[in-house]
């Protein structure tokens, strides 16, 4: 029996030995060494050549020499270009967020509140678009909005226009194409927490008598707010990066920080301004991020 | 009356406004003209152009290739990842555990291409590996941040469940990785499922970390695609268009049926 319960923990110990230590393992190797990697090169020295910084430590004069600036840091953050690139990215974040919640917030809190085998029927039709490729429906509204796409050919047969006006290329479309595809990620979660809403809960706050708006502010919102945080997290932080949808929507009237970080990196080789931006971005929307989300899962974890 | 007006309204514009841009996408799929937008007849012309498109076939090949082994490691370490955390309680430097396995779902993929490129270059130079850029980087890079989204769905079904039964499993003297096998595996199997699903759609759909750790023979389709589509339109992408949301349509159709029959069970 002893010799039994030794090996039953012996293989309770490898088991769970390898359940731990492989990820762990993949994970330290393929994403905590490139973060780590990013801001060792973010802190060297640019020069010409192959990879296109000087090595960290220089052994070649006889002495040991670190090559280490933070000339990298304060390039970006002098330049106002990419400060404004990012502020860009910021704000179309923020505001196609809002423009999601207003739009998504309806729509699922509908199709959380209706019969269940119609609302299983438009959980599908939600889940489809989700399902389908998102460049191609970032390329739907190239297609729908040039000169010669349909909503100028409506517009000229209804006689609001004489010829094709130019929609396309600019921040307005970006947003626009941003909202269409995110949308489902801020439908989804909201979903989620919607349905499992109780619906006695607002016939009790009718019954002792406030009104409908009084009914949303204070039973229904603070109940769907977990839904809220997690689908504009969902909205906002990918927008942030974004770099597919100003490329193809987008014109030469905003720059995105997405699209600088991939410019510095392809188009001017220059590996740690790249890695600068990069760790920038890390430093402040990542970090605040991750330390926000901790907060909230503890303030959660409180009020259950 | 007036609210069911309400919701029917709401309902209408949100799902036209969620579908006419793929609808029209259709529509111009069978157009003649090779001018996208101007309509000149029915004609399944783009569809046999798509069909004789090497380049388009192969790289809608990889893709397939590349996202169902990413779908299958990243499950594979996702599920580990869940159950170690709600499962084994000495895990060293746990809170770094709990960092690594989600803050791939907020980091912007554009920093996390970076990252892995500038990683295989450097791995490269260091030992010689991966000795390109090509399918195994993209592989590899797909798994790195498939796995947070499979652990999410692991973890939070596996602390939703009753730990009770593996407890008493385990004093009836089964053993351990019987335990896991029979009473662990199926009880999270439709989140195996779910997660698999969704490492397999992120891996279809990634273009950014691709582009960065991409190399010869290893263009995925959304690259392909973005190459097209990226200067002008494209007549062959619409008729690709149309073929994926139909397949979409069909796996959502089957999706549904299986959960109407789970339901009624």
């Amino acid at each position: 029996m002893s010799q039994f319960i030794f090996l039953m923990n012996n293989f309770l110990r490898k088991q769970n030995f390898w359940f731990v230590f492989t990820p762990y393992f993949w994970l330290v190797l393929f994403f905590f060494i490139p973060l780590a990697l990013i801001f060792k090169i973010s802190i060297s020295v640019s020069e010409w050549g192959m990879p296109p910084y000087r090595d960290f430590i220089d052994f070649s004069d006889g002495g040991i020499k670190i090559n280490s600036t933070l000339s990298n840091y304060a390039f970006i953050f002098s330049d106002s270009f990419y400060l404004r690139s990012f502020l860009n990215s910021l704000s179309l974040a923020f505001t196609s967020t809002l423009i999601c919640l207003f739009i998504g917030y309806p729509i699922a809190f509908y199709v959380a509140k209706s019969k269940e085998n119609i609302r299983n029927l438009l959980l599908i039709l939600l889940i489809i678009p989700f399902w389908t490729s998102f460049l191609l429906r970032v390329y739907a509204w190239k297609v729908i909005l040039q000169g010669s796409g349909i909503i100028n050919v409506i517009l000229m047969k209804l006689g609001f226009i004489n010829e094709p006006i130019s929609m396309l290329y600019n921040h307005y479309t970006v947003i626009l194409g941003v909202v269409y595809t995110y949308l489902p990620f801020m439908i989804l979660p909201l979903y989620g927490y919607l349905v499992k809403f109780d619906l006695n809960l607002i016939d009790a706050s009718n019954d002792l008598g406030a009104k409908p708006l009084k009914t949303f502010i204070r039973v229904i919102l603070p109940l769907s707010l977990p839904g809220i945080i997690a689908g504009s997290m969902l909205v906002f932080i990918p927008v942030v990066g974004e770099f597919v949808i100003p490329e193809l929507l987008g014109g030469s009237d905003k720059l995105y920080f997405g699209k600088i970080i991939w410019d510095e990196f392809f188009v001017n080789r220059d590996w740690p301004i790249a890695s600068a931006l990069a760790m920038s971005g890390i430093l402040i929307l990542v970090i605040p991020i991750i330390i926000f989300q901790l907060m909230f899962a503890k303030y959660n974890f409180k009020n259950e | 009356m007036n609210k069911s007006l309400l919701k029917i309204i709401t309902l209408a514009i949100g799902f036209m406004f969620l579908y006419f841009p793929i609808l029209t996408l259709i529509a111009y799929s069978f157009n003649e003209n090779k001018r996208v937008m101007l309509w000149k007849g029915f004609s399944l012309k783009w569809y046999g152009k798509l069909f004789q498109n090497e380049q388009i076939i192969e790289a809608f090949l990889i893709s397939i290739k590349v996202a169902s082994l990413s779908a299958t490691f990243a499950t594979i370490l996702g599920v580990m990842i869940g159950y170690s955390l709600t499962r084994i309680s000495k895990i060293p430097a746990r809170p770094f555990f709990i960092f690594l396995s989600s803050s791939p779902l907020v980091m912007p993929e554009i920093i996390l291409g970076l990252s892995l490129l500038l990683f295989f270059i450097s791995s490269n130079h260091l030992i010689g590996f991966p000795s390109s850029k090509g399918q195994l980087t993209v592989l590899i890079s797909h798994i790195t941040f498939s796995v947070a989204f499979v652990a999410i769905i692991i973890q939070s079904r596996l602390s939703s469940y009753d730990k009770n039964i593996e407890e008493a499993a385990q004093d009836l003297g089964t053993l351990p990785n019987k335990i896991f096998w029979k009473i662990t595996a199926p009880v999270i199997l439709p989140s195996i499922v779910s997660g698999w699903l969704l490492a397999f759609t992120l891996s279809l759909d990634d273009l950014v970390v691709a582009s960065f750790t991409n190399g010869p023979g290893a263009n995925t389709l959304p690259i392909v695609v973005f190459s097209k589509v990226r200067l002008g339109l494209s007549p062959e992408v619409n008729a690709l268009s149309a073929i994926i949301m139909l397949i979409v349509i069909i796996a959502a159709v089957f999706y549904y049926l299986i959960n109407r029959s789970n339901i009624k069970k």
